[in-house]
């Protein structure tokens, strides 16, 4: 299993950390009405470094253990700071979160294309095509 | 799976928008109701939203948005003179709501968006389920 997670790179930490940005974004984009809410996003790049930083590949032996790349973003979540601060106490900048989510999503698909050619390179050479 | 807690926390956004809107089509269908007394007249309702964060940053599966409470809000009903009117108490008054239309249009387009919104990002979060789920054919 090992040699299988080393040929897929590194896409499938970042497939996880980009789907858990995207439920934040999406819960911004959820609350843009909420008095005193405020926006979070992950820290993509600090979330990558303990993604990689983890010595083996973590799996959920016990119901407790978080899922694959969860830790990671969970451990880099942040506050934004807006540009303008609004009457209710709201920092949901909706133009900024519908960036930031499609940007995601775009960057969550490069992330896809990549496993997915790796995934047909490693078939074609079990095949041996 | 991850992208599917984004549909769900997006279509909490849809169930909360839509109770804004119930509530402003109920202030505008209210807003040329009379009644005798200052306490019976209708008064403006809206939703106080509130966000769900249960579980902050663990697997995101109970972020959201929720619908707290519907108060009734606005200001004192207005007092009109017009004694022939049926409802109109011994004095001659009869009350009406004080209800801005200008301000019910607006808060209605802003929830109209908002609705929309959670509705392109749950399209968004479809389209990168089905393509994760056709990986590697």
């Amino acid at each position: 299993m090992a040699g299988i997670d080393n040929a897929l790179g590194i896409s499938p930490q970042v497939l996880a950390i980009r789907a858990q940005r995207m439920n934040l974004l999406s819960a911004n984009i959820a609350n843009a009405d909420t008095p005193n809410y405020k926006a979070q996003d992950v820290d993509f790049a600090s979330a990558m470094r303990t993604a990689t930083n983890a010595r083996e590949p973590m799996t959920a032996r016990h119901e407790r253990h978080f899922a694959i790349g969860n830790e990671a973003a969970a451990a880099n979540v942040q506050y934004r700071s807006p540009d303008q601060l609004s009457l209710n106490g709201n920092t949901v900048e909706p133009h900024k979160e519908h960036a930031a989510f499609m940007d995601n999503a775009m960057r969550y698909q490069v992330s896809l294309n990549l496993l997915d050619s790796r995934i047909k390179g490693l078939r074609a050479a079990i095949r041996g095509e | 799976m991850s992208l599917f807690d984004s549909m769900t926390i997006a279509s909490t956004a849809l169930s909360a928008q839509t109770t804004r809107l119930n509530t402003i089509a109920s202030n505008m269908a209210n807003a040329n109701t009379v009644s005798s007394t200052a306490a019976d007249a209708y008064r403006a309702r809206y939703p106080v939203f509130s966000a769900v964060l249960e579980d902050v940053g663990g697997d995101g599966s109970k972020l959201g948005v929720k619908v707290d409470s519907i108060v009734e809000a606005g200001g004192e009903p207005r007092q009109e003179f017009n004694p022939t009117h049926p409802l109109a108490d011994e004095n001659g008054f009869i009350y009406r709501p004080d209800i801005d239309t200008a301000t019910e249009m607006a808060n209605m387009m802003s929830a109209a968006r908002s609705f929309q919104n959670a509705i392109e990002t749950i399209n968004t979060a479809k389209q990168l389920a089905l393509r994760t789920l056709t990986l590697g054919k």
